[in-house]
């Protein structure tokens, strides 16, 4: 028996605390040991071996797909096409406009149009070339411009224009704030596209039983269940007959919060060989389908009075949505929406447009839709500061909310940790000192510091299938051996949802984090949940666990007061022991459970989570509902950079960072998301961006494609702060994605303070700070 | 393509197989040997997650042909932890969240290890240049060098640096 869990004496009990401390993952050590199965570990010896026919066009119709000839291939078991599946998908319900495989049209170069499941890879390979296809080639479009040309070819027949969706809304009175501004600044702002990059490449194991008509998918995804609701459209089978499971899943940053091909092909191979189907996508091809961040186009116009008062703003912007909706319509919203929210703002005139071109679908990446906005914004701001000879710091302090509040869009604020933030990198970064007396970095460099804010929901208040049920559920069991499972739907990917889990349960029973275990997800054993993304699963998870832990906790006091023949009311939790009154010798936890279990047997203890009312968003537009959340996190920081006038090569040496994340719940896991958020934000800063050679997505590898390596990557100096959101569980907000949209007009700010030029695209490469000096050395011209 | 005989030491076996000339120690080892905890997450040479040791030295082991390492020491990750104990670059990487999601974890738990064994005490320099051709994804890579500075302290027989001290509720 362990002593560790079991103290001897009712003396040496005390309830453990497990929420607000560094606590390692819970599923550490089989990520550390090579043990954990990840979907493409899963092996079976009969599984078949997948590959799929993606389109070389960038738009065309679909004539004739012949594939008589690989069908006839020894080795080949099944061969699916456009034509085993007429059901579309899609994340909308107003907007599912995809065909796992194409039907009729393909709209990018990368898009599946064919199938192939054999005795091996090489066999599906081979049995691929077999299949002939004619098309009629259309005229394709790479950039919004071309796309909403009046003469284009629309990609979907219902979108006029190839706007999958244009938002203008205007709340205040925009032009008269111009006029009241002593000083208006009217700007253009490029964001490059970015790819979420994520290690493990897609992957999925269908297997389906014919016997009974049932279908099994492992696959690598952040959304168990629409996966599941995907399969069940697509198939057309009905979903009591679907089980889908989640294995342990590397990363996603938004690249699978919506169900993708990958599992649906492998489920109709499956079905229609009979068996089993391993479908392993390479790096190259999940680039090349990426749903990864839009390209922007921004114009954004700004008015400030003399004490930094921000007057109005007018904000313009068309995203390359690529060739279907995904989450387009929610990223359009957010780009507007999330404008607010973070500083007071009376008058503000959006327009957005959503545009379908012949590229891969864009999707969710980290920091959804505020990313790009954030680095017009936050730029905006440091050029009217400049202008009007204030400190940026204290731009941002004259512009604060007060919490609790409503924005003017109706977005619902109950924790501001932002004036806290900005305290503390403001001194712990020596913003001033170091802004006026610069260290010498060596000849031929120069430094520079720059500021930004940033902020991010906690989940959507209203998911996007809305169907009445709570938001979200946890079940917890508890049987005779004294082990408490945490059964979640939600998805563990990576950032330590399971964690959570585990320590908000152990904490409430003052048990040893030990004591319990979690599944996360099986479809068959855990409660729906709709998954891991829009920073959902600290704020609403958290609360359903909570809910379900204080629940197991009233039956084991219930039930320790029989033992103890006290009242309920009277019974001190102490972990390992109950007791009611000091002197009481107390009764072991073992024996509390079993007396819970008395007449009832194995206890399932649920827990729920409903978002209010109040949380839901506005209706003051269309769209309006997308920003609502239960509560919003903030972030500054300070980037410290040095930039070579040689080479134009910038060196991020530090940043500083704090995070109102409302309580940190696990200070590591806490720690680790806001370092890798404000990472992540440098690369789509310095260094990342996708490419094209005709349509075709060409920076299709890690090489090519640049994330940045532990050579390029600053000490990033991280504080958290905890404004306790009436709301979060122990206070709790997100911590995943807030910090990232900061960092890019940061930097951007400090390369201004270095050199005096003002980049207004990303990525800022180091050809780009080499083209700009040169020509301001020449003309003496500056940004 | 015919199938030759080969002989190495796999984590401290003798190990004898059959390998086409063309295949990988990467493909080797996971879709042959099932031996799943090298990861792979490029399509070759992009990203360090399949790095294993051959003879205590770091290897892709996607730009390995298994002919290659004939007579040979291979180590993966799943020899690391031994007598139930992780070793100290695991024990590093999951006390200090070198890891998150785990996809390039082995890699980096290898490459790790390769440093180590040969300089106990290296610079932060050092563990980024020893790093360098190995992604992630989740860290920031900041987490990654604490956690190679922890198992440097341990097998230096030191005390590694705890967590800071968690600051008294605030507000």
């Amino acid at each position: 028996m362990n002593e560790q869990v079991k103290p001897i004496d009712v003396a040496d009990a005390k309830a453990v605390k497990s929420v607000g401390e560094y606590v390692p993952m819970v599923d550490g050590p089989e990520k550390v040991s090579g043990r954990a199965k990840y979907a493409a570990d899963i092996m079976e010896a009969d599984a078949l071996e997948a590959a799929i026919l993606r389109s070389p066009w960038a738009h065309a119709e679909l004539i004739e797909v012949d594939t008589s000839e690989a069908e006839a291939m020894p080795g080949v078991r099944a061969v699916a096409t456009g034509a085993d599946t007429d059901e579309t998908h899609g994340v909308l319900p107003i907007a599912r406009t995809e065909h796992p495989l194409a039907r009729e049209r393909v709209r990018y170069k990368g898009e599946p149009i064919a199938a192939v499941a054999a005795d091996d890879l090489a066999t599906a390979k081979a049995a691929l070339k077999k299949i002939k296809i004619k098309v009629k080639e259309l005229p394709a479009y790479f950039t919004c411009r071309d796309a909403k040309k009046e003469d284009a070819v629309r990609l979907h027949e219902h979108k006029e224009g190839n706007l999958e969706r244009d938002v203008f809304f205007e709340l205040g009175d925009v032009d008269q704030s111009f006029k009241d501004a002593d000083a208006v600044i009217e700007e253009t702002f490029h964001a490059s596209e970015t790819c979420q990059a994520q290690m493990e490449m897609h992957s999925a194991l269908v297997e389906y039983d014919p016997l009974r008509d049932r279908l099994t998918c492992w696959c690598s995804t952040q959304v168990p269940y629409y996966v599941h609701l995907m399969l069940s459209k697509v198939l057309k089978m009905d979903q009591g007959k679907i089980r889908v499971v989640k294995p342990f899943v590397a990363g996603g940053f938004g690249c699978r919060t919506e169900a993708l091909n990958v599992e649906m092909i492998a489920a109709l191979l499956a079905r229609k060989a009979g068996g089993r189907v391993r479908l392993l996508v390479t790096r190259e091809e999940t680039f090349i389908t990426h749903r990864g961040r839009p390209e922007t186009d921004i114009r954004i116009k700004m008015g400030m009075k003399k004490d930094g008062t921000i007057t109005g703003i007018e904000f313009e912007n068309d995203q390359r949505g690529g060739a279907h909706s995904g989450y387009g319509i929610v990223t359009i919203l957010y780009a507007g929406s999330m404008l607010y929210a973070i500083y007071d703002l009376q008058n503000v005139k959006y327009i957005g447009r959503r545009v379908l071109t012949n590229t891969p679908p864009c999707g969710a990446f980290r920091g959804h839709g505020t990313v790009n906005t954030r680095f017009a914004f936050e730029s905006t701001l440091d050029m009217l500061a400049e202008q009007l000879g204030l400190d940026p710091i204290e731009v941002r302090r004259k512009n604060f909310l007060e919490a609790p509040t409503f924005t003017q869009n109706d977005l619902m604020v109950n924790s501001y940790g932002l004036p806290e933030c900005i305290d503390w990198v403001e001194q712990a970064s020596g913003w001033h000192e170091k802004r006026k007396n610069k260290p010498d970095p060596g000849p031929g460099k120069k430094k520079g510091y720059g500021f930004a804010c940033s902020h991010y929901i906690s989940g959507a208040s209203k998911p996007v299938n809305w169907t009445g049920e709570p938001h979200a559920t946890v079940n917890l069991k508890l049987d005779w051996d004294g082990a408490i499972t945490v059964l979640t739907g939600a998805a563990e990917i990576g950032q330590g949802s399971s964690t959570l889990c585990a320590q908000i349960t152990a904490d409430v029973l003052g048990l040893p984090i030990e004591r319990v275990r979690v599944i996360s997800a099986d479809s068959q054993i855990t409660p729906k949940d709709n998954g891991s993304y829009s920073s959902r699963v600290t704020f609403y998870v958290g609360n359903a666990t909570l809910n379900a832990a204080t629940n197991l906790r009233h039956m084991l006091v219930e039930a320790a007061a029989t033992l103890l023949e006290a009242n309920p009311e009277d019974v001190e939790v102490l972990g390992e022991f109950y007791r009611a009154g000091s002197q009481d010798k107390g009764v072991p936890y073992q024996e509390v459970v079993m007396e819970a279990l008395k007449d009832t047997g194995t206890i399932t203890a649920k827990g729920i989570y409903n978002t209010i009312p109040e949380s839901w968003g506005g209706k003051k537009y269309r769209g309006a509902a997308i920003g609502g959340t239960m509560g919003f996190s903030y972030a500054a920081q300070v980037v410290e950079v040095t930039v070579d006038e040689t080479t134009g090569q910038v060196d991020v040496d530090n940043v500083w960072v704090a995070h109102d994340c409302g309580k940190a719940l696990n200070r590591l896991t806490v720690e680790g998301q806001i370092e890798g958020s404000v990472w992540m934000g440098m690369g789509q800063a310095l260094s990342e961006e996708t490419s094209y050679y005709n349509g075709l997505m060409v920076a299709n590898n890690l090489l090519d494609y640049r994330v940045p390596t532990i050579q390029d990557s600053p000490p990033i100096h991280t504080h958290i702060v905890e404004s306790n959101d009436p709301h979060g569980p122990y206070g709790a907000k997100e911590a995943g994605e807030g910090s990232m949209s900061g960092f890019i007009p940061a930097v951007a700010n400090a390369i201004h303070d270095a050199v005096g030029l003002r980049f207004k695209d990303t990525p800022i490469t180091p050809d780009k700070v080499f083209r700009a000096m040169e020509k301001a050395a020449r003309f003496g011209k500056k940004g | 393509m015919a199938k030759k005989l080969v002989s190495f030491t796999l984590n401290g076996r003798a190990h004898d197989g059959a390998a086409a000339d063309n295949t990988l120690l990467l493909d080797y080892l996971r879709e042959g040997l099932g031996l799943t905890g090298t990861k792979t997450a490029c399509d070759g040479g992009e990203c360090g997650a399949c790095t294993v040791l051959v003879n205590g030295e770091p290897r892709l082991s996607c730009l390995t042909l298994v002919g290659q390492v004939a007579g040979k020491d291979v180590e993966t990750i799943e020899s690391q932890a031994k007598g139930g104990k992780l070793s100290p670059v695991q024990e590093g990487f999951h006390l200090k969240l070198g890891a998150q999601c785990g996809g390039c974890t082995p890699g980096y738990i290898m490459a790790a290890e390769g440093l180590l064994r040969g300089n106990q005490s290296p610079t932060v320099g050092e563990i980024r240049s020893a790093m360098g051709a190995n992604i992630c994804r989740c860290t920031g890579y900041v987490k990654i060098i604490d956690a190679v500075q922890h198992a440097a302290a341990v097998m230096r027989g030191e005390e590694p640096a705890d967590y800071p001290d968690v600051p008294a509720a605030q507000g």
